[in-house]
């Protein structure tokens, strides 16, 4: 069974066997580039006043760079289902755990202005 | 009833190919397939690395928090740093990974030299990214700004008399610059252990893809470090912008 069932491609029978995917040097050749034109961007963004945009901007080109890091450097986007929600689980328990702080610290001071 | 027991033949019969004695380091006996023990692998490294995550994340918060508190010393501390030495040093680790990427494709093909360039090239780069992180280290160690007793405000109390552009801050807040380079220290300091670990495990990784450990289809060992290796390159994208560049402008 196990043999037959692992060429299934969306493992839907038997997500354990999750086929081998191997990601091409193009591919990664493109994601290079890509991180060094966004890593130009970001730091001309930086001697620009865009007022409150600036770290907007910032972080947002760092998630960006980020997620293209864990999809193709990190393989995630060819991962198996149980994986992807793994990962895709560990950050929103980091944004849970971020956001319940905040709420802790931002409500301090609660009706004292 | 013939049928029932013709099955049972069938699973038996499976069941003994399925249980072969196999002795590869890509398919120990205790899983079923090869695919089976990798997927459990790649399972475990990122389960670790989500608590990476939130170990970095807790100083990203404090980090955070007291940017709110304290902007104005957070504003003139950060412009402290050198932004091009940070962008180079952020496409010195792009590079890296990238080197570190292609390691894991020649395993994975089987070539063995190329696994073994890159995984030097990968070194290389990271040992250059240490190098410039002692740099900027040094330059903040002889201007007096590691916090502690020899912690100097003068800079930040004055900043026209050291020929900076900043508004002066009050002595109370030029303190808390501290908390600032506390902060730049932890974060940069903790990702800098992670790369000199990192560096470590790659001389032993170097050494076993030179006796040709990985390049006869046992790809785990390169492939779980790559991830470790990318999820320290996403940290720094991380602490890139938020220690260097998003302070340029503060609001007033």
């Amino acid at each position: 069974m196990a043999h037959t069932t692992h060429t299934d491609a969306a493992n839907i029978t038997n997500p354990e066997h999750a086929e081998h995917h191997i990601v091409t040097p193009l591919q990664y050749v493109f994601v290079f580039l890509t991180l060094l034109v966004f890593t130009g961007i970001t730091v001309g963004a930086a001697y620009i006043d865009l007022k409150w945009a600036n770290p907007v901007i910032a972080l947002a080109i760092a998630c960006f760079k980020a997620v293209i890091v864990i999809l193709f450097f990190m393989h995630a986007a060819y991962q198996s289902k149980l994986i992807k929600i793994t990962i895709a689980s560990g950050f929103f328990i980091f944004l849970v755990l971020i956001s319940m702080t905040l709420t802790d610290y931002l409500s301090r001071a609660w009706g004292m202005w | 009833m013939d049928n029932a027991i013709a099955t049972v033949q069938e699973h038996g019969a499976d069941l003994h190919a399925a249980h072969e004695h196999v002795a590869l380091p890509q398919h120990r006996h205790h899983f079923e397939t090869e695919e089976q023990q990798r997927e459990a692998g790649s399972f475990g490294m990122w389960l670790f690395l989500l608590t990476e995550i939130m170990f970095f994340g807790g100083m990203f918060f404090a980090y955070l928090l007291y940017r709110n508190w304290y902007y104005p010393a957070f504003a003139v501390a950060s412009n402290q740093l050198s932004v091009p030495l940070g962008a180079a040093n952020t496409a010195i680790l792009i590079t890296s990974g990238f080197c570190m990427a292609l390691g894991v494709w020649a395993s994975e093909v089987q070539k063995k030299g190329f696994l073994v360039l890159m995984l030097v090239l990968t070194t290389l780069f990271g040992l250059a990214f240490l190098g410039v992180k002692t740099v900027e280290y040094h330059e903040k160690w002889e201007k007096h700004h590691i916090p502690g007793a020899s912690f100097n405000i003068s800079e930040f109390t004055n900043p026209a008399g050291f020929g900076l552009k900043e508004e002066p801050l009050a002595p109370d807040m030029a303190q808390k610059t501290q908390v600032f380079f506390f902060l730049y220290f932890a974060m940069t300091g903790m990702h800098a252990l992670h790369m000199i670990i990192g560096i470590g495990l790659l001389f032993w990784l170097t050494h076993r893809a030179h006796r040709g450990d990985f390049t006869a289809g046992y790809v785990a060992p390169i492939e779980n470090f790559g991830l470790y290796w990318h999820f320290v390159d996403i940290v720094w994208l991380f602490l890139f912008p938020l220690l260097y560049l998003i302070n340029r402008h503060p609001l007033h």
